[in-house]
């Protein structure tokens, strides 16, 4: 997947963890089920808009708030591909990296585009929107492995396998 | 180059010499919390890897706090799967003791250790000068399993504090002060540290307060200096410092604030951002349903008798509920021996078992739909207190008992 293009759907600023998935809803078996209710508080239909493939834009501290892992869980379970924010709050930049689902930061791209606008993303090089292009800053090498394993819990199973022989 | 505390405890985990800011080291960590929030999710992953193994199981610290005593047959679930688990590998496990960070910093955390916590306000811990950190259920897992993690090392902001708090104002209120000041991310990535004169004024409720709540700001981290607060604290809870780790003279910090303590007032966050704070009173007068006074961030005897010296002799309320949670069951039997517990109660106020009560919108206490709820709780988030169309209001143990006494939200020096 180095390179591909999705619909864009249009958040603001301070998505917290509590509108990406409300507290009452984490007593549900799996993040299949939960999946329904994520950005209720916010946009109670969104969830059932997002196709597969499809990628979020946002403002700044996306993610901020509570640990809850199944956050980004939940986004990558709906078939987001990237969320693209200006900026990420950090322990769910951590979650995410550590579940495989794309984040790119990048400043300008939300006060630019309009929900349901199409871009196309180049892994590591730059977004393009209606012929402009915006740099993506590439990823320190730990986190690019983690991401390539598909995630910490296969990068550990590596280690893991190698260790144990 | 010197270094920060962060840098220094970042680097003596590393086994290095020193760190810079923007450098990732492996990092052997100290302790490992996690609660009932998410356990479950770490003992799914774990039962699903090739020959499983805990690195130090005298690391793991376990805590029912989330929702205790349980409240529903799928939550039950879970913390059966937490507690057998827990018990079937020996890890330290606490159920009914209080809420996660508050038991970690009476029996568990000492200055310049390195700490997990699968709850994002673990940074509460840098009020010993100990480097706690939230993390996911797969740093969690990933960290249980080695024993290690890996740590991007941060920059950090310093809070030179000066002066007193005046009469009437709290940690609490200098705490959403600077997130107010700095924004709710204005710390991302970053570590906190506080110093200065001024920190000498605040006792350790207060500065657990300050630290529990930095996460508000995106931080990483909040680090306070040791001094003789901190030693006493430990001494008196039979524990030594690890390190005692100060910031170098030539340390680098991304931004300094000086903080004059006398400057601070009472504050209120508004819904449903930690930094939308304003002067209390430009909220008084605000309708309220609910008043609680608890959790991690102010529910500790410093904080029960701050709302019980200003509730003694009044009523809450009749339109109120006013729900007072210790944060701790130590706490709990202080406040009894102490008989705060008989003045809230006298006042009819609802008084609850240790636990995240109201402020996670779980256990009891949910609002319901348009309902307002004022709180000592961590976050005000759409939602996050019951309701997606409900509010919550941040203050300060007096503001929110004044409130409760008022049905409206109203400043402690009115009552």
């Amino acid at each position: 997947m180095d390179k591909f293009t999705g619909k864009i759907w249009v958040l603001g600023d301070d998505i917290d963890t509590d509108i990406i998935i409300p507290t009452e809803y984490l007593a549900l078996k799996t993040v299949q089920d939960m999946a329904p209710y994520a950005f209720s508080p916010l946009r109670p239909e969104l969830a059932g808009q997002l196709n597969a493939g499809d990628i979020i834009v946002a403002g700044k501290n996306f993610g901020c708030g509570s640990s809850r892992e199944q956050a980004p869980e939940i986004i990558k379970a709906l078939g987001i591909k990237c969320v693209i924010a200006k900026s990420f709050a950090r322990i769910f930049f951590r979650n995410a990296i550590n579940n495989g689902l794309l984040l790119i930061e990048n400043e300008k791209l939300r006060d630019v585009v309009s929900e349901g606008d199409e871009i196309t993303i180049t892994i590591n090089e730059s977004i393009e929107h209606q012929g402009n292009q915006y740099p993506i800053t590439s990823l320190p090498q730990n986190l690019v492995d983690i991401i390539n394993a598909g995630g910490l819990v296969k990068a550990m199973q590596k280690l893991n396998n190698v260790e144990n022989g | 180059m010197g270094m920060t505390i962060a840098e220094k405890i970042i680097a003596a985990a590393a086994g290095v010499e020193s760190v810079k800011p923007g450098d990732i080291h492996t990092v052997e960590l100290d302790r490992l919390m996690s609660n009932d929030g998410t356990t479950h999710l770490t003992i799914d992953m774990y039962n699903k890897l090739r020959k499983p193994r805990i690195a130090d199981v005298s690391k793991l610290v376990w805590i029912m706090d989330h929702n205790v005593p349980c409240d529903s047959v799928k939550t039950a679930a879970s913390h059966k799967k937490m507690r057998d688990f827990a018990k079937e590998h020996g890890i330290q496990f606490y159920e009914g003791a209080g809420v996660c960070h508050q038991v970690m910093m009476e029996n568990h955390v000492t200055s310049g250790e390195l700490i997990f916590g699968a709850d994002s306000h673990t940074c509460a811990y840098g009020a010993v000068g100990a480097f706690g950190t939230g993390v996911g259920c797969t740093d969690y897992l990933y960290a249980m399993v080695t024993g290690k993690s890996w740590l991007l090392v941060p920059e950090t902001l310093k809070f030179n504090l000066t002066g007193k708090l005046n009469d009437g104002v709290y940690a609490r209120d200098l705490i959403l002060s600077i997130i107010g000041m700095i924004g709710a991310n204005g710390a991302n990535y970053m570590a906190m540290e506080f110093g200065g004169e001024g920190l000498r004024t605040l006792n350790m409720s207060d500065r657990i307060c300050i630290c529990n709540l930095c996460v508000e700001a995106g931080a990483k981290t909040a680090l306070m200096e040791v001094d003789e607060i901190t030693l006493d604290y430990l001494k008196a809870h039979g524990r030594e410092p690890k390190h005692n780790f100060k910031s170098d003279a030539d340390a680098a910090f991304a931004k300094v604030y000086d903080i004059d303590l006398s400057t601070i007032k009472p504050i209120v966050a508004k819904p449903h951002f930690v930094d939308s704070v304003v002067d209390a009173k430009e909220c008084v007068g605000t309708h309220i349903d609910e008043a609680f006074l608890g959790s991690c961030n102010n529910g500790r005897i410093e904080d029960l008798r701050v709302g019980a010296r200003i509730i003694k002799g009044k009523k809450v309320h009749p339109l109120v509920r006013f729900l007072v949670v210790p944060a701790s069951a130590e706490v709990y039997r202080q406040a009894l021996a102490e008989g705060i517990i008989d003045t809230f109660m006298e006042a009819g106020a609802i008084v609850m078992n240790p636990n995240c009560s109201v402020c996670w919108g779980s256990c009891q206490g949910v609002i319901g739909e348009n309902e307002v709820l004022i709180s000592t709780g961590t976050r005000n988030f759409k939602g996050r207190a019951g309701h997606k169309d409900s509010f919550v209001y941040l203050a300060s143990a007096a503001t929110v008992t004044a409130s409760a006494i008022k049905g409206e939200i109203a400043t402690a020096d009115r009552i």
